[in-house]
């Protein structure tokens, strides 16, 4: 089996955001950066099929050169190799998705991971772009996952329920919270990682078909009131101004 | 033209899909807007008239009976190119979702994710979107002539405007589908996604417990609403599911009310609930972080301050019966 695994290298979640100079993209200094978090799930997912059933694991990153951690971090946790698809910064999901899908396509992959939706841009597309583009069934947001010879078999929360989808492979996954409980890398992983190659191709991206004209920070919420007396009373105070100011019940 | 997909349940056209319709409507002005079905034995349809349709296109086939991400979207593609429509809505519900960047790539169409408003610039939509899970708003401008963006539920208003509603009827898309839904396992009747609520009584870490969720279920059922939490509750083994869990890694809510019980306000779960219309925050600690963007605090118990609350509203609902 051979497996894809798309990571994405995304500011940490605790981050201030701010906006940089140019007005249009977020200023870079000082954050933290991490695999985007339902990233994660979707490696994860790879690494125990290939521990069940025994899988090749690629793992591609789109970016710059400093998204080679989030790639060291996926060899370390058991990819087998890794693609580093060199370019600046790309802000539309379909320019990632061509990237990744012209990638793909020829190499002949069983599976294809992706985390439902980065954090950032939280497009939640690229997973799915890439499974039309490829021709692939794809099954988005996936909490659970069962693989067999005849294709997969996928549970992901829908707006009435849970559903179960069913496909044949090749396939798009992608990842949500749920899915598994990530593991962390082990210092004999770490090790063998640094001996593993990460190859660069530098990446030609297709023209955007969207384009951030303005990046905004929402205005701050203030502090409202306090509300005070014994438990019943601030109760009652509360229900009265929720139904008289803010006329929700 | 602008295309509307819309879906319908239990015999009526979802709100999430009324709100995009009205929004549809709101930009099209004299132009003309068309809401797409699709499904078999379609039923509730007709409902797209009073809220802006001038034409209500179906798409019916037993094939299309159960959702499949690629069927679907072929289907909903194919009509954008046969009725040559330059935009299409859709509401970020599940569906939405999952067939909209098949659309897009489809198309080769730019797509706008999970918007909050939209107008026109040079004939052409621009939309607001939240990135960074509500910590900064991105103005999205399209390079393609044919432009889509998925409309976030509970945040354009439906208004309803009557129009001809003509029923007309498209082919179904030839071929077999590459991945089905087999199986819906449905939650109990009439509960609402967390998206989709207008009230969201949440707890956290303050719980304690997750047997005293039941506070907030109560609550929530006097309000008419559904429970959440934060990702300190749904980690804490207390068994609420990570469907329940507001904030970055959870789900980006726009309820008309939010109240966060024993939640301190942690930046990943505040960046979740930006789209909230009002907040309280309810904590013992006067010092919690929640404070600073509740509408209306309470320092106190929850245990004592959340029961008289569920029977204050309960006061105020029979009184107003």
């Amino acid at each position: 089996m051979k497996i894809l695994v798309a990571l994405k290298q995304v500011p940490d979640t605790e981050s201030k955001i701010k906006v940089a100079d140019t007005g249009n993209t977020i200023d870079q200094t000082d954050l933290k950066w991490i695999t985007s978090p339902n990233d994660e799930y979707a490696l994860e997912e790879a690494l125990r099929l290939k521990e069940a059933r025994g899988a090749e694991i690629i793992a591609v990153s789109i970016g710059s050169e400093k998204a080679k951690d989030v790639l060291r971090n996926a060899l370390a946790l058991g990819a087998d190799s890794a693609v580093l698809l060199k370019t600046d910064s790309v802000e539309d999901p379909l320019v990632v998705a061509r990237a990744l899908s012209a990638f793909a396509d020829g190499k002949n992959f069983d599976l294809l991971f992706f985390g439902h939706k980065c954090y950032g841009n939280d497009n939640g597309c690229v997973g799915v772009m890439t499974a039309e583009l490829l021709g692939l069934p794809q099954a988005h947001v996936v909490t659970k996952l069962d693989i067999s010879d005849a294709g997969f078999r996928a549970e992901r929360e829908g707006d009435s329920g849970l559903e179960v989808i069913e496909g044949g492979l090749p396939a798009v996954i992608t990842a949500q919270r749920g899915l598994n409980e990530p593991r962390y890398a082990n210092l004999k992983g770490i090790m063998a990682a640094k001996k593993k190659p990460i190859e660069e191709i530098d990446c030609a991206l297709s023209e955007a078909a969207i384009k951030i004209s303005a990046l905004t920070l929402p205005a701050p919420r203030s502090e409202g009131v306090r509300l005070d007396g014994d438990p019943s009373a601030q109760a009652v105070s509360l229900a009265a101004r929720l139904r008289d100011e803010a006329k929700v019940i | 033209m602008i295309l509307v997909f819309c879906e319908v349940k239990d015999g009526s056209t979802r709100k999430p899909s009324l709100e995009a319709l009205s929004e549809a409507r709101r930009l099209a002005g004299d132009d003309p807007v068309a809401a797409l079905f699709v499904g078999d034995k379609l039923t509730g349809a007709e409902d797209a008239a009073s809220y802006g349709a001038d034409a209500i296109i179906k798409i019916e086939s037993p094939t299309l009976a159960s959702y499949s991400s690629d069927l679907f979207a072929s289907a909903i593609a194919d009509a954008v190119v046969a009725k040559g429509a330059k935009k299409l809505l859709l509401s970020a519900t599940s569906i939405g979702k999952d067939a909209a960047p098949r659309i897009a790539a489809r198309l080769g169409a730019g797509l706008a994710a999970d918007v909050t408003a939209l107008c026109l610039k040079d004939g052409r939509l621009q939309a607001i979107r939240p990135m960074y899970a509500g910590k900064a708003n991105a103005a999205v401008d399209f390079n393609t002539d044919i432009q889509i963006a998925t409309t976030r539920p509970n945040v354009f208003a439906v208004a309803k405007v009557s129009k001809a509603g003509a029923v007309e009827t498209l082919p179904p898309p030839s071929g077999s589908f590459k991945s089905i839904v087999k199986e819906i396992i449905a939650k109990g009747s009439g509960k609402l996604d967390l998206t989709e609520a207008d009230v969201i009584v949440s707890g956290g870490r303050g719980m304690k417990d997750g047997a005293n969720f039941k506070l907030l279920e109560e609550l929530a059922e006097a309000m008419g609403g559904v429970v959440g939490a934060s990702r300190a509750a749904v980690d804490a083994g207390w068994n609420i599911p990570h469907s329940a869990q507001v904030g970055q890694t959870g789900k980006v809510v726009s309820p008309a009310l939010y109240i966060a019980c024993g939640i301190s306000g942690a930046i990943q779960h505040v960046a979740g609930i930006s789209g909230a219309r009002f907040i309280v925050a309810i904590n013992k600690d006067p010092d919690a972080p929640i404070f600073k963007l509740a509408d209306y605090g309470i320092v106190g118990d929850l245990f004592e301050v959340v029961p008289e609350l569920t029977k204050a509203i309960r006061a105020i609902k029979s009184d107003s019966k």
